[in-house]
């Protein structure tokens, strides 16, 4: 690991500002992924700022819905009772990712800016252009088994780890944060992440040093029926090779509102826009389920290893949607 | 291979490696031999390989000479001085920033049952138990530690009485090489705390209905303990020893150690095969 200067922040004004001075700082928090990839000579942090004790780890309600503290940590997060109770899909995708040790350890914030786990991103001696824009992608006509279907350019065909952060764009969520002057803003969470385009050293839109302070959930009617569906190679702690957040709402026996994000398919978590408009006004029905699903995925562009994460897909949203009809997480 | 050395080869050593060879500290007769091989070894065209053992082989001999060596390093970057406890005794650290909490406990601390595998997240073998809650220490910073109370293995037993899970482990043959020992039973230690707190897994059936002290199946003590891998496949085992903490049920324990008799009468047995 390249030596680096170590500080630990008290203020959040303090931290994003010495943070916004450095080009080559960056926040530290759980640490689980950052470290990981300085050692891998991935990352090459000249500074840390240690953010981890600022006052951010609340979990309140606010404007009708739920405010998750930036900092506070997974575990308490997928347990909290307020969580727990209005969004259990949430707890349920949380509590699919890493294992328990992990999960004490990453923060909310933290979570949401996990890098990819491409393994051409991870070796130094491959080409990258997450990495190190310019070089070219390895994955595009290599192993590219565990990579994008959807929204993926000639530049790069990673995709985005998180499986909270499926839920979080499937609940709508709101990205609370500060910058240097001080000045905070709002990014909805479909926004939040990018597809890679022309720059995949881009994960998000957040600008160098500015700080997640928070991340805010609306009210909604799914908590009854909601459903995190992952599919991996062992039975846990693994990355998804798909997975699926379902919820829904009804209305007799109707579906009201529908809401279906997949993970280990994109560059960033992907909200299935295409099978939730199917589904509104139609019964909670098998077939429907299936026109949803076939909605969304021949949309999919399978590189040549994972052409089996289109049939996965399909099944994976019917199989979601079942189990959130039955109840799911309640 | 040393009889096969042909003394009539004549190989150029460069500058660097003639004096690296000229410098050597005095080393015991182990070393001597030792040095004799490597340095033929270092003629035969083995040099990159065989130097870079002989320069290992010269650290370690320093270390041999001043065990403050230890404890001493020339020079530390970016140092960080942090207070936290460890097993309930306070400890004050300085650091190389870069120094994660494993290297601290096993390289600073002498605390070497925390195991370093894969040093990645990726196994568990460095968990401990921080501020009670189970954590990879490979992934935590030595410096972001100050104020914070540290359980490692070394911690867990009172005195000479095991802690009930080493017990059980032992009890119910949950390991056999070892390595990832430490780490399955710092974690398991900190899983009875979290069933006990109502703490929810991915394989929960109804995450909504909140209760205290969740009865944990073998599928939910399982999926609870993904985070700790073990090569040599002692999951069956390991399963049982937490789920007889865990449920208080005494289980029989299926093995025992030989009686002097019963080892003097496989030895016996084991000479009238050999004689076969």
């Amino acid at each position: 690991m390249r030596p680096f200067k170590f500080s630990s922040a008290n203020d959040a004004r303090n931290a994003v500002q010495t943070v916004s001075a450095n080009q080559t700082a960056k926040f530290l928090a759980g640490g689980t992924n950052i470290l990981d990839l300085m050692k891998e000579d991935v990352e090459r942090p000249t500074a840390l700022v240690d953010v981890s004790r600022l006052n951010l780890t609340q979990i309140k309600s606010a404007n009708g819905g739920l405010s998750l503290g930036a900092l506070a940590k997974n575990t308490d997060t997928a347990n909290h009772p307020l969580v727990r109770q209005n969004y259990p899909l949430l707890s349920q995708a949380i509590l699919a990712g890493a294992s328990q040790q992990i999960r004490n350890m990453a923060t909310n914030g933290g979570n949401l800016l996990q890098r990819t786990r491409c393994s051409y991103f991870y070796d130094v001696a491959m080409p990258c252009n997450k990495r190190e824009p310019g070089t070219g992608c390895g994955a595009l006509e290599g192993i590219n088994r565990m990579h994008a279907i959807f929204g993926w350019s000639e530049k790069c065909v990673a995709v985005y780890p998180s499986d909270m952060s499926v839920a979080l764009v499937a609940l709508d969520a709101v990205v609370k944060v500060q910058g240097a002057n001080g000045q905070e803003r709002s990014i909805p969470f479909a926004d939040f992440h990018r597809l890679p385009g022309d720059n995949p050293e881009k994960d998000t839109n957040l600008n160098h040093g500015e700080l997640i302070t928070a991340i805010e959930l609306p009210k909604n009617n799914f908590a009854g029926k909601s459903y995190y569906l992952k599919v991996r190679d062992r039975a846990s702690y693994a990355f998804a090779l798909i997975s699926v957040a379902a919820a829904l709402e009804m209305d007799g026996n109707k579906i009201k509102q529908a809401r279906i994000a997949m993970g280990g398919v994109a560059h960033k978590p992907w909200r299935a826009m295409e099978a939730e408009k199917m589904l509104v006004g139609k019964e909670a029905t098998e077939a429907n389920f299936k026109q949803a699903a076939e909605a969304e995925m021949k949309g999919a562009k399978p590189l040549e290893h994972n052409k089996f994460k289109v049939e996965l897909g399909n099944r994976g949203i019917v199989r979601a949607l079942q189990m959130a009809m039955n109840g799911g997480a309640a | 291979m040393a009889e096969e050395f042909d003394e009539s080869v004549e190989i150029e050593l460069t500058a660097d490696e003639a004096a690296l060879l000229e410098n050597l500290p005095e080393l015991s007769e182990l070393g001597e031999a030792r040095r004799k091989f490597l340095g033929q070894a270092a003629t035969l065209g083995l040099g990159a390989f065989a130097l870079n053992l002989l320069a290992q082989e010269q650290a370690f001999a320093a270390l041999e000479t001043s065990s403050e060596a230890v404890f001493a390093p020339v020079q530390i970057e970016n140092s960080v001085t942090v207070a936290m406890k460890i097993n309930g005794a306070e400890k004050s650290l300085t650091v190389d920033s870069r120094m994660t909490l494993l290297d601290g406990l096993r390289e600073k601390l002498e605390l070497t049952g925390s195991k370093k595998g894969c040093d990645h997240g990726q196994c568990g073998a460095c968990t401990v138990i921080i501020d009670g809650r189970r954590v990879l220490s490979c992934l935590t910073l030595a410096a972001t530690c100050e104020g914070k109370s540290v359980t490692t293995i070394e911690g867990l037993a009172n005195g000479d009485a095991l802690h009930p899970m080493q017990a059980a482990f032992i009890k119910n043959d949950g390991f056999q090489c070892g390595y990832c020992t430490p780490g399955q039973i710092c974690s398991a230690v900190a899983l009875m705390n979290e069933a006990k707190n109502g703490e929810i897994s991915y394989v929960t059936a109804n995450v909504r209905t909140s209760a205290k002290n969740v009865k944990l199946s073998d599928d939910e003590i399982r999926e609870r303990m993904s985070g700790n891998i073990c090569r040599c496949g002692a999951y069956p085992n390991i399963v049982a020893a937490i789920q007889e903490v865990h449920s208080g049920k005494e289980a029989a324990q299926t093995w025992n150690f030989y009686t002097p008799n019963e080892t003097l009468a496989e030895n016996k047995e084991d000479e009238k095969n050999a004689t076969v």
